[in-house]
């Protein structure tokens, strides 16, 4: 077994441990615990009133729109990483090749706020 | 390569089972003691004594608590998906242990020194968000299905300045190594450290790491005046002990990170004292003696100004910093610390022998 | 070694099984769940593989970021996702279609592959052996392959704009904050001190 996998060996053991773990503590108050349900015990939280409908409704697309943005510049700073690592060797091209591309991010992150994708209503 | 069934296989997976199980025990029975103290200091803030009725001082409280859950019933709601609303705590806490097998306590006191350790923090607690969702969705419910929705909006959008700010120092250390993150801060005493080279970002992250535990003042998802306790409304017993275990086991990483990115990890603030566990122990103390302050001292925020102040401010500074600390590193041609000298002499550092 | 082997069969295994539950789940939140599983399979493959940096990539954007997304259109879609089952003799030849080309580019992808053995030893090996995986793709991805990456702004730029195009509704008569303003307001623009007279009061309403 090469280091690099060497390394990766005990967090797969502490998963397992950590699984393990997790489902002792569900298990203790399945085994420990009472359990003695009832239709009201088990309806949905709602202040005392039943649920006209289901819970999961449709919501707000400004989520979504969040979401996009959140993978936008997770990529961006999934670019950002090996750049920062390999910082020292790659010279003054590499420098302004990523300055580059912040610029034309940076042109997309104006257009959003201008646009006022970034406010939230 | 000829090895033993026993010295190959299984001896070293008897030492790691013991340090994992040696990490988890330490880290569960810490987080018991610094629930009391978030107690404590939140109680001293208002004036009260807080929990004082259980062992002496109270101390004994956490335990208590912990077998109340235990002896608990667990309820699971008629419309509720069974599987995913039991797996969903249970992802939470497997996620927050899990991150903790990157972080080093001492030189050499990993569980695994990963190349690529400071990504995998990140990853791994990207995915808390996960047992989030699937909480507010399996419970059926309205408040915990709006409030999910907050906080994974929430959670992502600090997300990304959390990425930038670690950027900036992984800049000045050039490696994803935790452990080269801390020997790089290595310097006279306390002066090393990477507070004094990036404090505006230490306040970005500090902040970031906040809004991203959902902790107050940004605990919207479980504002209680609007939405009672957001996903959590519908779970008891130990699904919602495994929710709660896990959400302070991420502040705690939290502190860690902080402690590791800014404030030296185990390098001794003074010169001349050693460096040790200790000091990482006290300096992550002190980082979640401060995220207790802010939940005793500020008022929450409205979602609008958490969107603003995540989007519109701590983004474009962050990456505003990003170019800075490149550009600054570039004019003044300063190396990043794993090609200096003082990496090569204890064998740190990254150079290229297959030269290109 | 064995126990590499193990690892790979049994990410391998989870990976094929839970792309399949992704298939026949009859709730779309479950089919992203199991995604989520594949996924996370196929970092562990890539870190068995010694890509551990792409593993990292893979779970930070695919799982971390991609999937939240999807949950929230899957959420939010409110689909009657058993009135659209009935439906599947419909769409049945497009998708057969597309199944078939598929196919055949794998096939076609194989044969490349198993011809060209040769010519993959003898190309560079992807990571110079002693240099981390970040390291090794940074040395390379911002000199020798600019243009790709600079390509790769663009079109992140191009999703940004697109995302905005689709998803940006304002609503109307909704009060936002401006903290600028609420800064610059001054005390002479926001009271007024007024003199009233006993049992006259204010006369005119001021706004």
């Amino acid at each position: 077994m090469n280091d690099l996998l060497r390394e990766y060996l005990p967090i797969v053991v502490f998963l397992a441990l950590a699984v393990g773990l997790g489902l002792a503590f569900i298990l203790a108050a399945v085994f420990l615990a009472p359990s003695r349900p009832d239709a009201e015990k088990l309806s949905a939280y709602e202040c005392g009133f039943n649920a006209f409908d289901d819970a999961r409704m449709k919501f707000d697309v400004r989520f979504y729109l969040v979401a996009i943005l959140f993978i936008i510049f997770d990529l961006e700073a999934a670019f950002l990483f090996p750049w920062a690592a390999s910082f020292g060797f790659i010279g003054s091209f590499g420098f302004w090749s990523m300055m580059v591309f912040l610029a034309v991010l940076t042109i997309g992150f104006v257009y959003e706020w201008r646009k006022g994708a970034l406010e939230w209503e | 390569m000829e090895v033993g069934l026993w010295s190959g296989y299984v001896w070293p997976g008897l030492v790691i089972l013991g340090q994992t199980l040696l990490l988890t025990i330490v880290l569960l029975i810490a987080l018991a003691f610094l629930l009391y103290m978030d107690r404590k200091v939140w109680a001293a803030v208002q004036i009260r004594r807080g929990p004082n009725v259980v062992g002496p001082f109270g101390l004994l409280q956490s335990f208590a608590d912990f077998l109340k859950f235990v002896l608990k019933e667990i309820v699971v709601p008629a419309g509720a998906d069974k599987p995913i609303f039991l797996l969903a705590p249970l992802l939470s806490f497997i996620f927050a242990l899990i991150a903790w097998a990157v972080i080093p306590f001492n030189l050499g006191w990993v569980i695994s020194d990963l190349n690529v350790g400071v990504l995998y923090v990140l990853a791994i607690s990207s995915l808390g968000v996960y047992g989030i969702i699937m909480g507010g969705w399996a419970s059926n419910s309205k408040y915990p299905f709006l409030g999910s929705m907050r906080s994974a909006a929430q959670m992502v959008s600090y997300e990304v300045s959390i990425g930038f700010v670690i950027v900036c120092v992984l800049l000045m250390v050039g490696s994803l190594n935790m452990t080269d993150i801390v020997m790089a801060q290595q310097g006279f005493g306390l002066m090393g450290w990477f507070f004094w080279k990036q404090p505006v970002m230490f306040v970005v992250f500090f902040i970031s790491a906040l809004a991203e535990t959902n902790r107050p003042p940004f605990d919207l998802p479980e504002a209680e005046s609007e939405l009672v306790a957001g996903y959590q409304v519908e779970y008891s017993s130990t699904p919602y002990l495994l929710f709660m275990v896990g959400e302070y086991l991420n502040i705690v990483l939290m502190c860690a990170m902080t402690s590791i990115l800014f404030l030296g990890g185990w390098l001794s603030p003074i010169p001349g004292l050693p460096h040790g566990v200790l000091w990482m122990a006290g300096k992550m103390v002190f980082v979640f003696f401060m995220f207790a302050m802010v939940k005793a001292i500020v008022p929450r925020y409205r979602y609008d100004q958490l969107m603003r102040l995540g989007w519109k401010i701590f983004l474009p500074l962050s990456l505003a910093f990003v170019v800075l600390t490149a550009g600054f590193m570039k004019t003044f041609d300063i190396q990043p610390w794993t090609m200096s000298d003082e990496a090569r002499e204890i064998g740190r550092a990254v150079e290229v022998s297959h030269g290109r | 070694m064995a126990l590499q082997a193990v690892a790979f069969y049994l990410f391998a295994l989870v990976a094929v099984v839970a792309a399949l539950l992704v298939v026949f789940a009859r709730n779309p939140v479950h089919s992203v769940l199991w995604l989520i599983l594949t996924f996370f399979s196929a970092a562990g493959l890539f870190v068995l593989m010694g890509a551990e940096f792409l593993a990292m990539l893979l779970v930070i954007v695919y799982v971390g970021a991609v999937m939240v997304l999807f949950l929230f259109v899957v959420m939010m879609l409110d689909v009657d996702f058993a009135a659209l089952r009935g439906r599947v003799a419909e769409y049945f030849p497009l998708g057969a279609l597309i199944g078939v080309i598929l196919l055949v580019q794998f096939v076609m992808g194989f044969g490349a592959w198993s011809e060209g053995v040769a010519q993959r030893a003898a190309a560079a090996t992807p990571t110079p052996a002693d240099l981390p995986n970040a390291h090794a793709i940074g040395m390379v991805l911002y000199t020798q392959y600019v243009y790709a990456f600079q390509a790769a702004g663009l079109v992140l730029l191009v999703a940004m704009i697109g995302a905005i195009a689709l998803t940006l509704r304002h609503r109307e008569g909704i009060k936002r904050q401006d903290p600028l303003a609420q800064i610059h307001r001054t005390r002479e623009e926001a009271m007024e001190l007024v003199d009233a007279k006993p049992g006259e009061g204010l006369q005119e309403t001021r706004s």
